[in-house]
């Protein structure tokens, strides 16, 4: 192997994610916000990880920067051992956003052909992907149909074909699921799942429900409020998913574990005294026993 | 598509209604209203139903089959006031459409710079809204001195731009609001896809604008008309519908039927340039917001 392919194969095996010390606030008129505080986080390539926490802690501003739809305040951002906005431009990930944000004058089809056009590929190949994609998302019937014609749940997979359309290595998801249904809610995560499985792609995935974190993940990355930052990175052993995963008992322990996680959290300032107070309280009682 | 033609169906009974309702409210009036009019407060609000004022529905019709006299409009002898009417018609819409053209260029421009940089938003948006304020009345003579400088200029010209003057402004405002449309989960979806600027407008601001600019369009090109009338009026400008206005204005005394006749061509005109931007509108009815049929 010459220097150069090492170095290829190098770059080819690097985290599908690398953030190390990010730190953003915002400045308003009112003061300044720290969305994200000393967030390090590696995803690997074709891990799946969900992002959880309450509302406002910052989900969908980290899943930004990683976008390199933000600038972090500070700290590095590497995407499969680039910096950030050239795997933006290199077109190394693929975005879902909790709107599906299609184009209501262009068919499903012309929908998932946007990101290929856009990079010129020719329009056989469109096609022919486009096609494929459509399939793998079931909306073979709906080809030809546009997006307003779509129920929500159709657009949404529209939209993920849309992300996949490039093969990305790795797929950003910001509440994909959000507006569904429970039922279509479940279909569209064993249907995420299989896809991600197929495809290889590492996710990072923001969600607010903890059974679909623990259902779709690898880890569950816990995150508290003001400042933002990871509190608890959850693994998740749950071995191939399948419609019984829902009712296994590691699901309910793993469910289980995160949502301690999630509720061990010191959220408002107030509250994180007292809880500090029950920390040294509790680790005094244990050094008497 | 069905629907659609129905849905065309039912607007121009719509519209046929309100033509007859509008004509009788005029009838009832002049023979029903006060000989000298309605007024309030001294001033004469509903106008005198004397015949020189408000002539019948039927004279004003049958003043388009009239002969024309000579005098100011020579078409020779067998010219009757419609073929007058046709003739200088089919001139202010000449005129009237090249300012039409002028202005959507100009007005898309000038939206598409001050998108490309809010700087010109914030710099242009006050003097676009400024130049409308400016009575047309003023300008016409201006721009017609302007013209007459140069060799190649023509005096129907000035009309044009004058008439362009009136059409840039719905469309370089319904443009911009149309261009800065779009929501932010799709140009954030066209960011990181890594779209340029022109990738962004052609697939993504231009489609979304189009619900924006068919309103303006329309405005525009009956502003356009509007325009060229004024513009041959105030810049005496021959052959076109305000040239005949004038000249029947002058002649009225005897037969305001005649001006009627007139007035109502241009109104047509008005009508008729908003109508053809409706062929532009079923053209791009894809980007119609929630268009559904196919
Ligand atoms: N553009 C912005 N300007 C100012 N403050 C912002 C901006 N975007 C986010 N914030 C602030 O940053 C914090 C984190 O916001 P973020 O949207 O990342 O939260 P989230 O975890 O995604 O919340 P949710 O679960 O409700 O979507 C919030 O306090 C929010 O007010
Ligand atoms: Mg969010």
């Amino acid at each position: 192997m010459t220097e150069a392919e090492q170095a290829e194969s190098g770059a080819v095996t690097a985290p599908a994610v690398e953030l190390h010390a990010v730190h953003k606030s915002f400045t308003a008129r009112r003061g300044t916000v720290v969305a994200l505080a000393d967030v390090d986080l590696t995803i690997e390539r074709g891990e799946f990880v969900s992002l959880i926490g309450p509302s406002g802690c910052g989900k969908s501003t980290l899943l930004r920067v990683i976008a390199d739809l933000l600038q972090p305040s500070g700290g590095e951002v590497q995407v499969n051992g680039k910096p950030a906005r050239r795997a933006r431009l290199d077109q190394d990930y693929g975005i879902a956003f909790q709107q599906a944000g299609l184009l209501d004058w262009r068919t499903v089809q012309a929908n998932i052909e946007l990101p290929l056009e856009l990079h010129g590929v020719d329009r056989a190949e469109r096609h022919a992907r486009a096609e494929e994609l459509i399939e793998l998302v079931g909306l073979t019937e709906f080809a030809r149909h546009r997006p307003p014609q779509l129920s929500g749940g159709m657009q949404q997979r529209v939209a993920i074909a849309r992300a996949l359309a490039e093969s990305p290595a790795l797929l950003l998801m910001d509440e994909p699921f959000g507006a569904l249904d429970e039922m279509t809610r479940e279909r569209m995560q064993n249907e995420l799942v299989r896809i991600a499985g197929e495809t290889g792609a590492a996710v990072v995935f923001v969600t607010h429900s903890i059974p679909e974190a623990v259902f779709l993940s690898d880890r569950v990355v816990v995150m508290s409020a003001r400042p933002g930052r990871i509190v608890n990175v959850v693994p998740i052993g749950l071995g191939a998913r399948t419609d019984d995963t829902r009712e296994a008992p590691g699901f309910y322990a793993a469910i289980t574990q995160v949502r301690e996680a999630l509720r061990g959290l010191p959220v408002p300032q107030t509250v994180e005294v007292g809880v500090s107070v029950e920390n040294a309280l509790r680790n005094s009682a244990e050094g008497a026993l | 598509m069905r629907v659609r033609t129905g849905r065309w169906a039912g607007r121009a009974v719509l519209v046929a209604i309100a033509l007859a309702a509008l004509g009788a409210i005029w009838e009832v009036y002049k023979d029903w209203g006060p000989t000298d009019g309605v007024k309030l407060f001294g001033e004469r609000i509903l106008p005198r139903t004397t015949a020189a004022a408000m002539p019948h529905l039927a004279d004003i019709w049958h003043a388009f089959g009239k002969p024309e006299i000579g005098g100011a409009i020579s078409f020779g002898s067998t010219n009757t006031v419609l073929d007058s009417v046709v003739d200088a018609g089919v001139h202010t819409l000449r005129w009237a459409a090249v300012g039409f053209a002028i202005g959507v260029v100009v007005g898309m421009l000038l939206a598409l710079l001050m998108n490309r940089l809010a700087v010109f938003e914030r710099a242009l948006m006050p003097y676009v809204v400024l130049s409308q304020t400016v009575p047309l009345i003023a300008l016409a003579p201006l721009v017609a001195k302007w013209g007459q400088g140069w060799s190649f200029w023509d005096r129907w010209m000035s009309v044009s731009v004058i008439a362009a003057y009136l059409a840039f402004f719905p469309v370089a405002v319904g443009m911009a609001r149309g261009l800065s449309s779009p929501s932010a989960v799709h140009a954030d979806y066209f960011r990181c896809s890594a779209a340029g600027w022109w990738q962004t407008l052609v697939r993504l601001k231009l489609p979304s604008s189009v619900p924006f600019l068919i309103p303006s369009l329309r405005l525009a090109a009956a502003g356009a008309v509007v325009g060229t009338i004024v513009a041959e009026i105030s810049t005496g400008l021959p052959d076109g519908v305000g040239k005949l206005i004038l000249d029947y204005s002058q002649q009225a005394t005897g037969d305001p039927s005649r001006l009627y006749a007139a007035v109502i061509g241009a109104a047509v005109l008005g009508l008729a340039a908003a109508a053809a931007v409706t062929v532009v509108d079923l053209a791009l009815w894809r980007y119609h917001r929630g268009a559904t049929s196919r």
